[in-house]
């Protein structure tokens, strides 16, 4: 084939071309306008470019103005003021609990307490806590904790004040969200005399990580004599005038070294328990240990508390042994968030236990239901069976009661 | 003469004045120092708003007491230090999340009379390894403290706090 393009056909091609490029520079903008074009569009581009630039500054700034507004409010909450600062250091709190007692000694509705905390954090360090009780719709009035607490270092700390004693599982922790029953168990009430509180100084202290803590402390004493049967129940002070005539001594000591798990002893002497107003009657020691077991839904709690009080007195009325033990197993039950937890105890108590002619102890068989429907809030129910020695009356029925804490 | 109870009543009212120097068992700092073998990484912020502030609001049981949280990483390591009330007090507590898993947990600073055993190791252990479930719940059964019921509770709710704010942080890095 030849492919040689004949002179005629290159003529007709370069007059096409030609024609075609005249036609299409026209509708075109001439170098002039192009440039001018390309130099409008540069300075758009700058522009843009700068625009940006001022937008994340603009962010960056906006950023930083809001961190620092944060910052700044952050701070005025801690400290615009003395009283704002005062306020971020105090700290107010409470619990209470409504009972419904249809026993065979009384039906009655009785706002039982109603407790206010009040604690203030001087630093670290250093702290006070109160705690003041309103009992039975305001018949009672009770300041049963003011102190002050020091650490001392990262292991002890000591206190001064009106303080709960460091014995039994109740008595330094009474919400009623923390424990079955409506009403305390009768062992921690008249052997262990729940709520117990005391006027004095403390040392406590963690033993290294062994998980075994101590508490010491010089108090106030009882003051019960043969008027009320030398029951300790009775003999409390309540740091209102307390006749200081014979201070006692509480040790502690507790092991909570695995979670879940305390065990505790503490051991109490007072040389003379009726502060000097009765002859016939002396000395007196305490001893209680008790130990609380967790595990999953299942827990129990067990205690164990003997008086021995010296002196012709007590002896004579079998008062110079009062003692009475507990066991309580229980079984918690999770409904969502909620909680449902079931309990039974035997209490078995004897204020008069030292002669054994007088039939004095009394037994309580309890049974009941707690009720969480958030943490902080429980309705509780139970009944009670009393199987008493002697000629003493069975004081038997059920219980409601509500009770709440924050 | 003074008897034994008044002496030993006058020793224990003169024991508050040693050197205070308790409730603080470790300064943030030095915590993070110690877990990062030195080298602090710069700290990093996260801002508890829309969603998160809701989510934080429901694991705490109330509004965390500020708008953002500092953290800091390290690879997939955050280090957190958070606070919420015991009982009556703040108790400041540091976490390392690794991989959405909780490596360690140290109370810093306690400052409430009771509830102190939750400092030791034989209860902050039952922490490790532990994540969060589907329902933002830590996947496991943490057992308590006999009278430290509100302090354990203070520190699981900051357990699952510093889980969600750690798969928030990794999810806004990634």
């Amino acid at each position: 084939m030849d492919n040689r393009t004949s002179p005629i056909a290159s003529l007709t091609a370069a007059a096409l071309l030609s024609v075609s490029l005249s036609a299409t520079a026209g509708d075109l903008p001439s170098r002039e306008e192009m440039w001018k074009i390309i130099q409008q569009q540069q300075k758009q581009i700058e522009a843009l470019q700068k625009d940006a630039q001022t937008s994340t500054v603009r962010i960056e700034e906006a950023n930083q103005k809001a961190t620092a507004a944060v910052e700044v409010a952050e701070q005025s909450q801690k400290s615009v003021s003395s009283a704002a600062a005062w306020a971020s250091k105090t700290q107010l709190g409470g619990y209470g609990e409504l009972h419904y007692n249809n026993l065979d000694s009384k039906d009655e509705i009785d706002l039982h307490r109603v407790v206010l905390l009040l604690n203030h954090q001087f630093t670290d360090d250093v702290r006070f806590v109160s705690e003041i009780e309103f009992e039975h719709d305001g018949d009672e009035v009770e300041v049963e904790q003011a102190y002050v607490e020091f650490d001392l270092n990262q292991q002890t700390s000591a206190k001064a004040g009106v303080f709960l004693m460091p014995v039994g599982i109740l008595n330094e922790t009474h919400e009623p969200a923390t424990f079955y029953g409506v009403e305390r168990n009768p062992v921690e009430t008249d052997i262990i005399p729940t709520t117990w509180w005391a006027g004095g100084a403390a040392l406590g202290g963690q033993i290294g990580e062994s998980g075994f803590s101590y508490d010491v402390a010089v108090h106030e004493g009882l003051k019960t004599d043969i008027s009320n049967g030398y029951k300790v129940r009775k003999g409390r002070q309540k740091s209102s005038k307390a006749d200081a005539n014979n201070l006692a001594s509480t040790a502690r000591i507790k092991w909570t070294g695995m979670p879940g798990v305390e065990l505790a002893a503490t051991v109490q002497y007072q040389d003379d328990i009726t502060q000097g107003t009765d002859d016939s009657a002396g000395e007196a020691w305490l001893f209680e240990a008790h130990a609380q077991i967790e595990r999953g839904p299942l827990a129990l709690r067990a205690l164990y508390a003997y008086w021995d009080l010296d002196g012709d007195g007590p002896e004579a009325i079998g008062a110079d042994e009062q003692s009475g033990f507990y066991v309580e197993p229980s079984y918690k039950f999770s409904l969502f968030d909620q909680k449902l937890g079931i309990f039974g105890r035997y209490n078995q108590w004897d204020n008069q236990a030292g002669n054994g002619e007088v039939d004095s102890e009394k037994k309580q068989y309890t049974a009941g239901v707690n009720y969480w429907p958030i943490p902080d809030v429980v309705l509780k129910f139970d009944m009670r069976q009393q199987d008493n020695e002697g000629e003493q009356s069975n004081d038997n029925g059920w219980n409601l009661g509500v009770g709440y804490q924050f | 003469m003074l008897s034994v109870n008044r002496t030993v009543l006058l020793l224990l009212l003169l024991f508050p004045g040693m050197l205070l120097a308790g409730g603080v068992y470790q300064e943030p700092e030095d915590f993070l120092a110690e877990v990062f073998n030195g080298e602090v990484p710069e700290a990093q912020v996260i801002w508890l708003t829309g969603p998160r502030k809701e989510v934080v609001t429901q694991l705490l049981g109330h509004r965390y007491p500020s708008l953002r949280v500092r953290y800091w990483r390290q690879g997939q390591r955050t280090a957190w230090i958070l606070e919420e009330i015991g009982k009556t007090e703040p108790i400041t507590t540091g976490f390392i999340i690794n991989e959405g898993r909780i490596d360690t947990v140290k109370v810093l600073v306690f400052r409430e009379s009771r509830g102190w055993e939750i400092r030791h190791s034989f209860f902050t252990d039952q922490f490790d390894q532990a994540r969060l479930n589907e329902q933002r719940q830590l996947d496991r059964t943490i057992d308590g403290i006999s009278g430290a019921t509100l302090s354990v509770r203070a520190l699981k709710k900051l357990a699952a706090m510093a889980l969600y704010l750690d798969q928030q942080a990794r999810q806004r890095d990634a």
